[in-house]
């Protein structure tokens, strides 16, 4: 087992000295495995699936090197992992497990389980294509498929962000006003497999930054016994649903507390969404994940050469932060939203849509105010026309997204503001047709 | 007529993705050949695949194929051969396919006893994602979330298809290459469920964590382990699993002898006889006999 720990070795964050390091180089996956070793949950049930697997492999031997009291349990399908989870969390455990397309889809009925009861259960997803045909490299599919589950959804750009984001997400999680799962997607090969040097934080940092999970209720307390999930018909279910809706909502400003607390251990510093060079833009793309790597790099290229043109980069999705993202987006002329899944709606991928319709509530005042706070009505772009918007599909099943790719769509949006003509609404980057 | 295995083989495909040493190769070859042995019209035969090293033998196949997802490879098949079932049907899975994530599938297909043959390559792990320990990992092997040793005993899978009532259970090792042939031949040839376990060497992670030495030396250890029961075969029949000793207690080696043969032959009627049989009396108590013959 030398290989194992070698590998084991180098999640051991220590620099010259003994002292704590920041930099390390890890793939994304060692990078969360790590992040998971640091929280120590409870319970983790899990079931590998490429590219997921190595995340619990590594877990795994820092189970059997007892770096962690965790209770590892290796279940003999995803459907049993998110089950375990979603027992150790109703017994009171900080619990978690990882999976990755279709073993999120296997998941399905589990995870509204887990929305539905309130646990607070925190789950890597590593982005894969969902079968057929199968395929194992990355698109959105996975996570896409699951955003009406009332799972929180934090996106990664890079292994760094996959590490903060899963710290972040057990603070979110338990938060006592939100009580939901959350996701913590991260880009299939791209992010899981690539190797980043990230800083990353001593264990006592984040062992004190997530603290101890103490749920007001549980089954295995005899003092207080209560019943997880039973029949619950016309005269209650909806209000459970109603609240779900509402912990969906109070999420929004937990998820920024928790983002300004760790900013004040680790120094970096996460919105919402990143507004990259948006503020004088005429043009930009909307993108998630590792893609927004490649537009980053394509915005300064082209702002080199004077064109005015930039990037918003969503980290969350549920809640989708629709009014904020508009207000950013609305002085602009044009803007491109990527979609890496497809929602065979005929009108565009998912974060199109949602997009869009943030554009359109915005335009049209709508909102009341509870919903909509200070910002709604008020700030740049207010009165002007909307910015024209069209969706590129791209990357499915892991086809690759380049600057070239990326500067075609730039060049798309300058011709749209050019002549007024938005042409196909719907567009498919980097495909044979 | 026997026609050339060739012929049933995507030639563009090659070369096999699989690990040098891998004993699926040989399986997919013995696959072929029993279908030319026995002159099935490619056109006549689904093969059905679910996920893992073994799953990704459709890609080599050229009849019908359908790549389920994982662990379904049965249930897809019974879907196939309730609609047709006058095709050959053939399911094709590993130990984490069959054993672990689609057990459920697999006592069922036994106990309905429908008309597919079960082709499962047991390597004791799953080896598309990295050596875990799977349904029939022998407790005490060294896999990559076992690294001191499984703490569960796996299972007898020949048993477990007994027990469920399968018609007819068979095991060789992928070393035995023409008991495999004969093996494969004689399933396809059962009305009802029938299921031959090869057992396979995994040298890139079973193999290699178990210090079972080189693919060649994994290779001779099956030829030396197998002990056949004959071809006689027999009711209730059977054997002990390639990873599991005769004793009941777990142990921390694989097991010493590997029986190999027809361990179950039962003349059960198959589901698609039973259903007609139902759907005869029904109507003819509806009145609908004529409509039945009719159709």
């Amino acid at each position: 087992m030398a290989q194992t720990e070698t590998k084991a070795g180098r999640f051991t964050a220590r620099g010259p000295k003994g002292r704590p390091a920041g930099r390390v180089a890890l793939t994304g996956n060692e990078a969360v495995a790590l992040a998971m070793r640091q929280i120590e949950p409870d319970v983790v049930a899990a079931y590998p699936i490429t590219p997921q697997t190595d995340i619990v492999q590594y877990f795994s031997s820092f189970v059997a090197d007892g770096r962690v009291a965790t209770e590892f349990v290796t279940v003999e399908s995803e459907h049993s992992a998110m089950s375990a989870t979603v027992g150790a969390a109703a017994a009171g455990a900080r619990a978690m497990t990882a999976t990755s397309a279709n073993g999120l889809a296997l998941m399905w009925e589990v995870l509204y389980i887990a929305a539905g009861s309130r646990l607070p259960i925190v789950m890597p997803v590593v982005n894969r294509a969902l079968s057929a045909p199968i395929n194992i490299h990355c698109d959105h599919s996975d996570a896409m498929g699951a955003r009406d589950s009332a799972w929180i959804q934090l996106w990664s750009e890079d292994a760094q962000e996959a590490y903060d984001n899963v710290i972040q997400a057990v603070r979110i999680a338990e938060h006592p006003d939100v009580h939901l799962p959350v996701m913590v997607c991260l880009d299939g090969f791209i992010i899981s497999h690539a190797l980043m040097n990230l800083e990353v934080l001593p264990d006592e940092v984040v062992k004190d930054f997530v603290g101890s999970y103490r749920p007001d209720s549980s089954l295995l307390d005899p003092e207080r016994p209560i019943t997880v999930g039973p029949l619950d018909l016309y005269d209650f279910y909806f209000e459970h649903k109603r609240q779900q809706a509402e912990a969906m909502r109070a999420a929004a400003p937990v998820i920024r507390e928790v983002a300004e607390d760790y900013e004040t251990v680790s120094g970096r510093r996460y919105g919402d969404f990143d507004a990259y060079r948006l503020e004088d833009a005429h043009t930009a793309v909307v993108v998630l994940g590792s893609a927004a790597g490649t537009a980053r790099f394509v915005v300064d290229e082209l702002r080199r050469d004077g064109r005015r043109v930039g990037l918003l980069k969503p980290r969350v999705f549920r809640p989708f932060p629709g009014l904020e993202l508009a207000d950013a987006l609305a002085g602009l002329d044009a803007v491109a939203v990527l979609d890496r899944s497809d929602s065979f709606s005929t009108m565009g991928g998912p974060l199109f849509a949602e997009t869009r319709a943030a554009l359109y509530q915005r335009a049209v005042g709508r909102a009341n105010r509870k919903d909509s706070g200070p910002s709604s009505g008020s700030g740049p772009g207010n009165g002007r026309p909307l910015p024209i918007t069209v969706n590129f599909i791209y990357g499915l099943g892991g086809r690759d997204i380049d600057p070239g790719d990326m500067r075609a769509v730039f060049s798309r949006l300058a011709r749209v503001v050019e002549t007024g003509d938005t042409g196909d609404v719907v567009n498919y980057l980097g495909v044979r047709e | 007529m026997s026609l050339d295995y060739r012929r049933y083989l995507d030639e563009t495909a090659l070369p096999l993705m699989w690990c040098p040493g891998c004993g699926d190769g040989t399986i997919l070859k013995a696959l072929l050949e029993a279908f030319a042995s026995l002159g099935l019209e490619r056109e006549r035969v689904v093969v059905v695949t679910g996920i893992g090293c073994w799953g990704k033998a459709d890609d080599y196949i050229r009849t019908n194929a359908i790549h389920g997802t994982h662990g379904r490879a049965l249930a897809v098949a019974t879907g196939v051969k309730a609609y047709r079932p006058d095709l050959t049907v053939v399911a094709l899975m590993g130990d984490g396919d069959c054993a672990t994530i689609g057990g459920n599938h697999f006592i069922h297909a036994a106990r309905r006893n429908i008309g597919i043959t079960a082709v499962v390559s047991n390597n004791l792990n799953y080896g598309m994602t990295g050596g875990q320990f799977s349904g029939t990992t022998p407790a005490g092997s060294k896999t990559s979330t076992s690294p001191y040793g499984h703490a569960e005993d796996g299972f007898d899978l020949c048993r477990l298809a007994d027990a469920a009532g399968a018609n007819f259970v068979a095991r060789t090792t992928a070393y035995h290459y023409r008991q495999m042939v004969r093996l494969i031949k004689e399933a396809l040839l059962e009305p009802g469920f029938a299921m031959v376990e090869v057992a396979s060497p995994c040298p890139t992670y079973y193999g290699r964590l178990n210090r079972q030495g080189s693919a060649r030396e994994m290779w001779r250890s099956l030829k030396d382990r197998a002990r056949s029961v004959g071809e006689e075969g027999g009711e209730a029949r059977t054997g002990v699993a390639p990873g599991q000793r005769p004793d009941e207690e777990p142990r921390s080696k694989p097991a010493d002898v590997i029986v190999t043969g027809v361990l179950v032959r039962r003349t059960r009627p198959d589901f698609a006889a039973r259903y007609s049989d139902v759907c005869r009396r029904a109507m003819k108590e509806g009145g609908g006999e004529a409509q039945l013959d009719a159709r």
